[in-house]
């Protein structure tokens, strides 16, 4: 069972990197629109559609 | 005079602050340059192709494995497909290779999209696809082998394991260079998703699978029972959440606006989904071992980190089907569409029973039953599979810039599809529903009602049989959509490469020159109490972590001694053939399992298990105290074939065993391996192990010869006696003891 110490330990390493890029995240404004990024994926930005060669 | 000081500074930082907002609008405006890139196909047709010939081949193990059921028979004596060998090889195929192959198909697509930039190495991206084919195809080969580490879903052997590794690094390495490389400042929600997965999945990896290895295909976990039971289901239930739930769910949050051409939902609501999923999933593990050795203390941990995650789980779901709000005739129209809100409602019903199935008194009922294949099959069928299909409808006529070549069939495929996901999952609730009864069921006079394991097998004989039906529906299905995606391609023009055009990223902050490198932390304050903790917690996990480690192994029973040599080597050919895919060997302290199998199982019995071997389904009875309750020759008859003692018993036969010389090479080894994880053996017992072993197996063959059974003593069947006739017995010596 003492194995828990070394999953815990981890799963908390796991989390704070998460809480690190959670705290990023907000810092650098990712979420300070939360409109047009769900609208933005909508549109290609594709010059020429077809460059076939196969 | 100080109060003047003050507003001029204030000022003057006015005036720095806009002057740097003006510049900023500067570069991110009109004066960025645009710039000109493409996008690279090819490695999305690779994955794309390998998804569906691996779908293909997964599902037929699979329903090779459903027929076994059926027709005990069809095994034909052959080693290499018994149910134990090819189970693991069905599951492996499914999520690592199917679903595996369909996120590393939608990942490459969508990445370089969302971040405006080619993936970053075109050598990574290749690499990542032959090398995992390559693992695949040892994957292939090695589990029919029987080369198996026993632990469900982490099966492979210590070599592919370290070729997993390096792989998905190479992955990771790829995306977040890509990332780095982005021209969107935003990261899209689907990126956290890619991004989770790809950390996550590494640290479970890892952990896992470390184990010491005693020859090229031969390991032994580094820990034992009740601590080796709960990383494997902390690895176990979390492969489930990142590897076939989060990258999953960022493929829908591309695939699902993009087919029906609608924002999602709510994008708020998927950022609090997101962060509350990554949080909530990795505690959920131990509701895996609810009523086992394990303390309770973790168990209730595990189940109530399970209730919790139906929020974030449906806040997913309903994203995903709200994204569809005014497109509902679509869904009548378009099979992509289809494809889509079937799995996402699949999602919404594997993640409600999820935590229902978490609490106690459901768990008691479902767990080891047929229950939970269905209900991981909703998830695999419904979810991965349809969101794949409906991915692969939509990517093929973009890709080869033509349409679909048959709506109709595309349509065939969907309903086949979703009846036979009906076909397979109905049935196996009512064989679970039944088959829990049955075990659990007292006559008046307080004895059970069905003594008899075997009686409560041959009862689910037709819902096996529908289960066999249910499979091969779903299998016709995805045939079809192979024919309709190939006929797609082949009337089309492979789009290898599509350009495109945006603004560079410009920098955003400015380092001033000059300074001491230390001082970028020092303004974050935030950021640098998160960097001391991580560095006091690697050194506690570092510290602690061995000396538990070591402690962990000093016995809490004293009568339980470790396996000699000839039970190691049964045991090992336990392993090998898989018997954990189908035996449990933990009994639950309930009345009907105490009375059907003897004292319940405790935590100390399984101090030398390395690894452990609790399983996780009842198709044949536990056997956690099967030692000492059959005579030699009776494990000799039901392992030649079990209908002598046992018939309508649907175990494969295992003649090879018969046949097959032990191979004692490797023992000194084991025995030394074991030694280094802390079994306690005489110093230099490697020495005579074998003769130990040699002198056990002689008296377990000329016992068998007074019996009738004339047999050689180097034979494996002789091993596998040893181990079963060793199972739990430990304790019961002690309780003789006690009532002498």
């Amino acid at each position: 069972m003492s194995v828990i110490y070394l999953l815990i330990g981890i799963s908390l390493l796991a989390a704070l990197g998460f809480l690190a890029a959670f705290l990023w995240s907000i810092k650098t404004g990712q979420y300070e629109d939360d409109y047009t990024p769900g609208v933005r994926i909508l549109f290609d930005d594709i010059k020429e559609k077809k460059t076939k060669n196969k | 005079m100080a109060e003047d000081n003050v507003n001029k500074a204030a000022e003057d930082k006015k005036e720095v602050s806009t002057d740097a907002a003006d510049v900023k609008r500067k570069v991110e405006g009109n004066s960025a340059k645009l710039e000109t890139f493409e996008y690279d196909n090819d490695i999305v047709r690779k994955f794309a192709i390998a998804t569906l010939v691996f779908g293909i081949v997964g599902m037929l193990v699979g329903l090779t494995a459903a027929l076994e059921f059926v027709f005990p028979e069809i095994n034909a004596g052959i080693p290499y497909i018994t149910f134990g060998r090819i189970r693991p090889l069905h599951t492996n195929a499914i999520i690592f290779a199917f679903v595996g192959n369909s996120i590393f198909t939608g990942v490459y697509y969508s990445m370089p999209r969302l971040l405006k930039t080619p993936m970053w190495s075109k050598k990574l991206s290749n690499f990542n696809f032959w090398g995992w084919q390559a693992i695949i195809l040892a994957a292939a080969i090695t589990l029919p082998l029987g080369f198996n580490s026993s632990k469900e879903y982490a099966e492979l052997e210590w070599p592919i394991d370290i070729a997993i590794a390096v792989v998905w690094v190479a992955f990771g390495v790829n995306m977040f260079m890509t990332i780095l490389n982005r021209r969107e400042r935003h990261l899209y929600v689907a990126i956290w998703f890619y991004i989770s997965t790809f950390l996550t999945v590494a640290m479970l990896h890892i952990v896992n699978n470390l184990e010491l290895p005693v020859s090229a295909f031969k390991s032994y976990s580094i820990f034992a029972g009740v601590q080796d039971a709960l990383v494997q289901w902390w690895y176990g239930h979390n492969a489930v959440a990142f590897f076939l739930t989060t990258p999953i769910l960022g493929l829908m949050y591309y695939f699902v606006p993009k087919a029906a051409n609608r924002p999602v939902y709510s994008y708020r609501l998927s950022i609090i989904h997101f962060w509350a999923l990554i949080f909530i999933y990795i505690w959920a593990g131990p509701h895996h071992l609810l009523y086992t050795a394990l303390p309770d203390w973790a168990q209730s941990l595990g189940t109530v980190f399970s209730i919790m995650l139906i929020f974030p789980s449906w806040g997913g779901m309903l994203n995903g089907l709200l994204t569809l709000r005014g497109a509902w005739d679509r869904v009548r129209e378009d099979p992509v569409l289809k494809f889509f809100v079937v799995a996402i409602t699949a999602y919404g019903m594997s993640t409600f029973e999820g935590p229902m199935l978490s609490t106690r008194s459901l768990n008691a009922i479902a767990h080891y039953t047929d229950w939970i294949p269905a209900h991981v099959h909703i998830g695999g069928l419904g979810w991965n599979g349809f969101m794949a299909f409906g991915m692969l409808y939509w990517l093929f006529p973009k890709m080869w810039g033509g349409k679909l070549w048959s709506t109709k069939m595309a349509n065939a495929h969907f309903w086949i599809g979703t009846l036979g996901i009906l076909f397979w999952a109905l049935p196996m609730y009512w064989a679970g529903w039944t088959q829990a009864s049955m075990w659990k069921q007292f006559t008046d006079e307080g004895i059970l009602a069905y003594p008899n394991f075997l009686e409560t097998v041959t009862q689910l004989a037709p819902m096996y049989g529908l289960r066999a039906i249910g499979g091969t529906l779903y299998l016709t299905g995805a045939i079809l959509g192979v024919i309709n995606l190939w006929k797609t391609a082949q009337k089309g023009s492979f789009i290898k490469t599509e350009t495109a055009q945006a603004p560079a990223l410009p920098k955003k902050y400015k380092k001033p020159k000059g300074e001491y490198w230390h001082r970028w932390i020092e303004r974050r304050p935030v950021q640098f109490f998160i960097l001391s903790l991580v560095a006091v917690v690697i050194g506690g996990v570092i510290e602690m972590v061995p000396t538990f480690l070591v402690k962990s192994n000093v016995p809490t029973i004293a009568s339980v001694k470790p396996y000699t040599p000839l039970e190691i080597e049964g045991r090992d050919i336990y392993i090998r053939e898989g018997c954990n895919n189908c035996h449990s060997q933990m009994i639950r302290p309930f009345r009907s399992e105490v009375v059907r199998y003897g004292d319940y199982s405790k935590a100390g019995e399984y101090v030398y298990d390395h690894p452990h071997l609790w399983g996780s389904k009842r198709t044949g009875p536990d056997l956690h105290r099967l030692g000492d309750k059959y005579p030699d020759s009776w494990h000799y008859r039901h392992m030649l074939d079990p209908e002598l003692t046992s018939p309508g018993s649907i175990m494969p036969p295992y003649p090879w065993l018969f046949e097959n010389d032990l191979d004692v090479s490797d023992t000194p080894d084991k025995i030394e391996a074991m030694q280094t994880l802390g079994v306690p053996y005489e110093e230099g017992y490697s020495q005579q192990a074998v003769n130990d072993l040699n002198r056990q197996a002689k008296e377990i063959a000329s016992g068998l010869t007074e019996e009738g059974y004339e047999v050689a003593h180097d034979k494996e069947i002789i091993a596998m006696i040893a181990y079963l006739q060793r199972l739990g017995t430990d304790i019961k010596a002690q309780d003789q003891q006690n009532e002498e």
